[in-house]
């Protein structure tokens, strides 16, 4: 990290690349960090969307991408960036363009399609070795569809498809060490929250070669529950508990980049959103709220 | 001219057509019977004996979605699959025919599950018949490799601008091996030229984004009628294509192949392969003083509608075969080509229905010769019989057979069940 331009939070850009004007909610936690991984990887990218929240980003005739973009489907984006990526090279390789029209592939989907139906087609660009930049902007559930529960929702959760009072029963999926597990390039967790170390976790990804991966932890005003102007502090909050991890792998090794040197309790962080109420009302469900403490103590007692 | 013939499978036509096109790129996925296409090309690239890359998918979804893009960044683009792929990627079908990006996919004809099976018939492609994709069928290896030369020219063409499927039905074709002449590659370069990408790309001096969404019915249905608007197109550029092609090469082809329809009073109407065994059947019907044709499209999107109801027209019946089954309907020829006869006033009065070949079932020259002799009849009396399958008493027999064995082996187990230690 002693490489970085960034700092402190002074040397983060000052003005920023994505246009505005978008049909992204207020207070997207999501359009947020775009807003600062955009800034870092420029226009010389062609961003490749699945089906999510973002697929509203650019709709005919407007984008507010100074670069590319091509939707594709909800699966399928990590193929769509193989396509593109192996088409530039052809082209690069046939002298039919020159290095100065290359492109970085970047695929952009929600954690419905980064979680579930696109994970084969992740999973084998992996294999592949494919060089690309995969972002996933994670906000605990289908939010585009009003917020059901996916496998990225965490324990307790109330959705628009769990809405009894334990909320969802299932558990969010580890992705981060499924993708680790897959040996790629770089996995980093992000969050709009903590620009700096997100501004050094796509710096460095953008430095590297190979398959990238980024999850952004994107908090949701209209999916958790919250007022747009809290997005800032639920990110925050979601670092200072622990719920969230700041984290990297690469060469073989998980760095955390900020460790909470004391932990706030999770009941901070799930006090602030609708999606937890029925935690605290009508009366506290002490148990639920401990299980989900223990299993984030958990984690934290095996980072060394 | 320099002209190679050699014994070729309809899959190791369809190789050298990719071959010949030059292709740049080729994303691909395994399946029976297309395989062999894809081991062909892969073969060629690792031997160092043609340029290109060949990148294995983990799903005919990526794989389709891979191509799409690939031909929306600049490059010429070559994919196969069959039946189940080619539905496992139907969504990216769709979608990259509304991308508007020129590449050429051949589908291998195989039945689709339920029940599971690995001979051909036709619903596999014909589930994408509204897909946006163009879409031509084959009859003879030869043909597998010129039309698919012939597909890249009309896929790329700036009226058109659509991917396009070119038909080989799946074992009948897939694995038969037939004389091919394989054209001169110089010739053929000539004949297809480079790849233009025309507007679509992605460069960094040209940022461009693709594939956008849509708010609102209005936009869409410009832009899905503009798609319909280019497949039309496709039909009189298939005619120039296929004039340019036998001027160059000597094959002509066209978008219907009308075989003794000029003068016959009946004509059996179908796509595909088995229309080879029409031929054979019409030819004996012949001899034997029937004035009898088969009439088989080539091209089903764009469908010839117009050509062909000029064809028909005075014609005594019609019986179609169709190697399909939509259930609950029937016939899905049938169906395209009533809708093109009707109210068209020298329309034959006799159209009939037959369901032949499911799964790869034969259709034999008794068959034929007895839709012939069915079609005279409905034609003298008036009466058109209700759609029918082609299917034998003693196929029914078989399958009887089949059924006692299973009912047996079923009370055997269950007996097992109930009584554990009744074995012998």
């Amino acid at each position: 990290m002693n490489d970085t331009h960034f700092k402190r939070m002074k040397d983060l850009p000052s003005t920023h690349l994505l246009g505005t004007g978008t049909p992204m909610c207020a207070g997207c936690g999501g359009l947020q960090a775009i807003n600062d991984i955009y800034d870092i990887l420029g226009e010389k990218t062609v961003f490749i969307n699945a089906a999510g929240c973002m697929t509203l980003l650019s709709v005919y005739p407007f984008t507010p991408f100074r670069g590319s973009w091509l939707y594709t489907a909800m699966a399928s984006a990590p193929a769509g960036a193989q396509g593109v990526r192996d088409a530039l090279d052809i082209l690069l390789e046939k002298k039919k363009i020159g290095q100065e029209e290359n492109l970085t592939a970047v695929v952009l989907t929600g954690d419905g399609s980064a979680y579930g139906m696109g994970l084969s087609a992740t999973s084998a660009a992996i294999d592949r070795n494919l060089d690309f930049i995969y972002i996933c902007y994670d906000n605990e559930g289908y939010g585009n569809t009003g917020q059901q529960y996916s496998s990225a929702t965490p324990h307790g959760a109330r959705t628009s498809t769990s809405s009894g009072s334990m909320g969802y029963p299932g558990f969010k999926k580890d992705l981060f060490s499924i993708w680790a597990a897959h040996k790629p390039t770089y996995v980093a967790t992000v969050i709009g929250a903590e620009p700096l170390d997100l501004a050094r976790k796509i710096e460095k990804a953008a430095q590297l070669k190979g398959p990238r991966f980024i999850i952004t932890l994107s908090p949701c005003p209209t999916g958790w529950g919250f007022d747009p102007q809290e997005t800032m502090q639920i990110g925050k909050l979601a670092v200072k508990s622990g719920v969230w991890p700041l984290k990297e792998y690469i060469d073989g090794k998980i760095i955390h980049t900020k460790v909470p040197k004391i932990r706030m309790s999770v009941e901070d962080y799930l006090a602030t959103q609708f999606r937890f109420a029925h935690l605290f009302k009508p009366e506290r469900n002490t148990r639920l709220i401990d299980e989900i403490q223990g299993r984030v103590d958990e984690y934290w007692d095996h980072v060394s | 001219m320099m002209l190679a013939r050699r014994l070729l499978t309809g899959n190791g036509a369809a190789a050298w057509a990719a071959r010949l096109a030059q292709v740049d790129y080729i994303p691909a996925f395994p399946i029976t019977p297309q395989t062999e296409i894809i081991e062909t090309l892969s073969r060629w690239i690792d031997n160092g004996e043609i340029p290109g890359k060949l990148v294995t998918l983990e799903s005919e979804h990526s794989m389709i979605t891979a191509a799409g893009a690939a031909a929306a960044t600049g490059v010429r683009v070559f994919t196969a699959t069959s039946s189940q792929g080619l539905l496992y990627g139907m969504e990216m079908l769709y979608t990259v025919a509304g991308w508007r990006v020129p590449f050429v996919l051949i589908n291998v004809s195989r039945a689709l599950a339920s029940p599971v099976t690995l001979e051909p018939d036709h619903n596999d492609v014909l589930a994408a018949r509204d897909s946006g994709f163009l879409q031509i069928h084959c009859a003879t290896c030869q043909e597998v490799l010129d039309i698919t030369l012939m597909a890249y020219r009309l896929s790329e063409d700036a009226r058109v601008r659509l991917p396009a499927i070119v038909n080989e039905d799946g074992f009948y074709l897939s694995f038969t091996r037939e004389p091919v002449y394989i054209p001169d590659a110089d010739e053929v370069k000539d004949f297809i030229g480079e790849f233009d990408s025309e507007n679509m790309q992605f460069r960094a001096s040209a940022p461009t984004s693709q594939a956008v969404a849509v708010l609102g019915g209005s936009p869409y249905s410009y832009f899905r009628y503009e798609s319909h608007l280019a497949a039309e197109n496709a039909r009189i550029v298939f005619d120039e294509i296929c004039d340019e092609f036998e001027q160059r090469f000597g094959r002509k082809y066209g978008a219907l192949e009308s075989y003794h329809v000029d003068d016959a009073d009946y004509v059996i109407f179908m796509v595909g392969c088995f229309a080879t065994k029409a031929k054979a059947a019409v030819d004996s019907l012949r001899k034997a003083g029937w004035k009898i044709g088969l009439l088989r499209p080539r091209l089903l999107r764009p469908f010839p509608g117009e050509k062909i109801s000029q064809l028909l027209a005075g014609k005594k019946g019609v019986a179609v075969i169709d190697q399909n089954l939509s259930m609950g309907k029937g016939g899905i020829l049938h169906c395209e080509l009533a809708s093109v006869l009707y109210g068209n006033k020298d329309a034959p009065p006799v159209l009939m229905s037959f369901i032949g070949g499911l799964g790869g079932r034969d259709i034999s020259q008794e068959e034929f010769f007895e839709i012939a002799k069915q079609l005279k009849q409905a034609s003298e009396t008036n009466e058109i019989p209700a759609p029918r399958l082609l299917y034998t008493v003693d196929e029914l027999r078989q399958i009887h057979k089949l059924q006692a064995i299973a009912h047996v082996e079923r009370a055997i187990l269950n007996r097992d069940h109930q009584n554990p230690d009744s074995h012998e």
